[in-house]
């Protein structure tokens, strides 16, 4: 397993071997241009694995980042600890690339602008522009997604607290979950899935399009403070799943770490705050 | 009369290594037949039952009908794309377009930046289009379904930008779809066949 420690401002980055092996199907494209206008230059040096004996270390190269930057959280888990509900490949992809783009990009449209806690950042997003709505809004959702996740092994199940509260707000586990599936498989387009903590206490279900969260002043769908979230982009499925959405939301739920959310629940969004996700 | 599902113009290899056999499996049989057989489910009983695939998509979109929009405009949009598209495709235009993107946007290299930008820009799902405006040629972005159509233009090239049109074959690099897309897929002929409808 991998884990490595972030303290405070260090950062972790993992990049590809240009020869990353691939499944058959799947055709990898050299790497150029990307989206990204700030090109991690790391990944064309050197591919560099941090592994799990350099618990503290880094041999990553750090840039240079301006104060009160954000970073890349590392992964909790090794990229294949998801398998076989989600692909190693697409867990490399979407935190090495997706996430970290939006990372970049966020950091970017930052620059010069005071510092501000993350969470902050969400609640005026939708009124700060696209810029910051989107690589704000993508940095945060992610950072909740792949933290709330972890090995099958380790699902655990929910605290008696938030079991209390699917309860009453559902009846119980299983219809909280043909709700919530529900609500992904019917959001068109790219988006997101949310069980949360709406004002008046309650946990309630809703999605939003694109890169929105619930914290997200003006956001589509009920407000909330979200525990949980499932990225129906069709990049977080699409290498194992393709078309078969429904699929990938009914296996997802075996990486739910019920550990984390529970956390999400008891320490943060039942008292009303939005939980820290970095 | 139902919408139909038009096979493709060429063989499900015909785009590679562009785009491959598998994803054109995926995106004609899977995506694109589920939104014809959802629209078709949608109009059946309705006052659109006969109604063309355009016709449809102009009614739901007036009438606010979201669900039957999705569907019937990505039906049209998918039929649209795959002609938009032919092996040995791409490159600069000749004809009448080539003219007009002249006149309108000074050269083939700046439409080509734009439509480009248009299709990396379309934040989450969405479409790059270059159509007829009744004067001149223009380049726009859609989200979701959303289609040219609506706002009174004539469409003439789209490229579908949802992730599931290059996620196998490109993963996240979506500007390197964009770029080979317009280097070596695009129908031309196609697009001149549009132009001369629409002006």
């Amino acid at each position: 397993m991998l884990s490595l420690l972030a303290a405070g401002g260090a950062e972790a980055f993992s990049a590809f071997a240009p020869s990353l092996s691939a499944p058959k199907s799947l055709r990898l494209r050299q790497e150029s241009v990307t989206m990204s206008s700030n090109d991690n230059p790391m990944s064309r040096r050197a591919a560099v694995v941090v592994t799990a004996g350099l618990l503290g270390s880094f041999l990553a190269p750090k840039e240079s980042k301006a104060e009160g930057a954000f970073s890349l959280p590392a992964l909790p888990y090794d990229y294949k600890s998801l398998e076989p509900y989600i692909d190693e490949e697409t867990m490399k992809l979407h935190h090495d690339k997706h996430f970290n783009a939006y990372l970049t990009n966020l950091n970017k449209a930052l620059e010069g602008k005071p510092a501000a806690k993350l969470t902050d950042i969400q609640k005026e997003a939708i009124k700060a522009g696209p810029a910051i709505r989107n690589n704000g809004g993508g940095y945060y959702n992610h950072a909740l997604f792949f933290k709330e996740m972890g090995p099958a092994a380790n699902s655990g199940k929910p605290s008696a607290a938030l079991q209390k509260a699917i309860d009453a707000s559902f009846g119980s586990m299983d219809k909280m979950k043909e709700e919530f599936n529900a609500a992904a498989a019917k959001r068109f387009g790219s988006g997101w899935a949310w069980l949360g903590v709406t004002p008046e206490g309650k946990l309630a279900i809703t999605s939003t399009p694109n890169q929105d969260n619930p914290l997200m002043e003006g956001c589509e769908g009920q407000k909330m403070i979200p525990v949980l979230g499932l990225d129906v982009w069709e990049h977080a499925y699409y290498l194992k799943y393709q078309n078969r959405r429904p699929e990938y939301i009914t296996n997802w739920w075996s990486v739910v770490n019920w550990e984390a959310v529970s956390n999400n629940y008891e320490k943060f969004a039942a008292k009303g705050i939005p939980v820290e996700v970095v | 009369m139902k919408i139909e599902l038009a096979p493709l113009p060429y063989d499900y290899t015909a785009l590679e290594p562009k785009i491959g056999k598998r994803t054109l499996e995926i995106h004609h049989d899977k995506h694109h037949a589920k939104y014809v057989n959802v629209a078709n489910q949608m109009i059946e009983g309705t006052d659109m039952e006969k109604d063309d695939c355009a016709t449809i998509v102009m009614k739901s979109h007036k009438a606010g009908n979201q669900g039957l929009f999705n569907n019937a405009a990505q039906a049209w949009n998918h039929d649209f794309y795959w002609k938009c598209m032919k092996p040995g495709g791409g490159g600069k235009p000749t004809g009448a377009i080539a003219d007009q993107i002249n006149k309108d946007f000074g050269s083939y290299d700046e439409f080509k930046k734009q439509f480009e930008v248009a299709g990396n820009t379309a934040f989450g799902s969405g479409w790059a289009w270059l159509s007829w405006d009744g004067s001149k040629l223009v380049v726009d972005k859609t989200i979701g379904a959303g289609n040219p159509i609506t706002d009174g233009k004539k469409p003439l090239l789209t490229m579908d930008v949802w992730e599931h049109a290059y996620y196998l074959d490109y993963q996240n690099m979506r500007a390197t779809y964009c770029t080979d897309f317009l280097d070596s897929l695009v129908n031309w002929d196609f697009v001149n066949q549009n132009f001369a409808s629409a002006k």
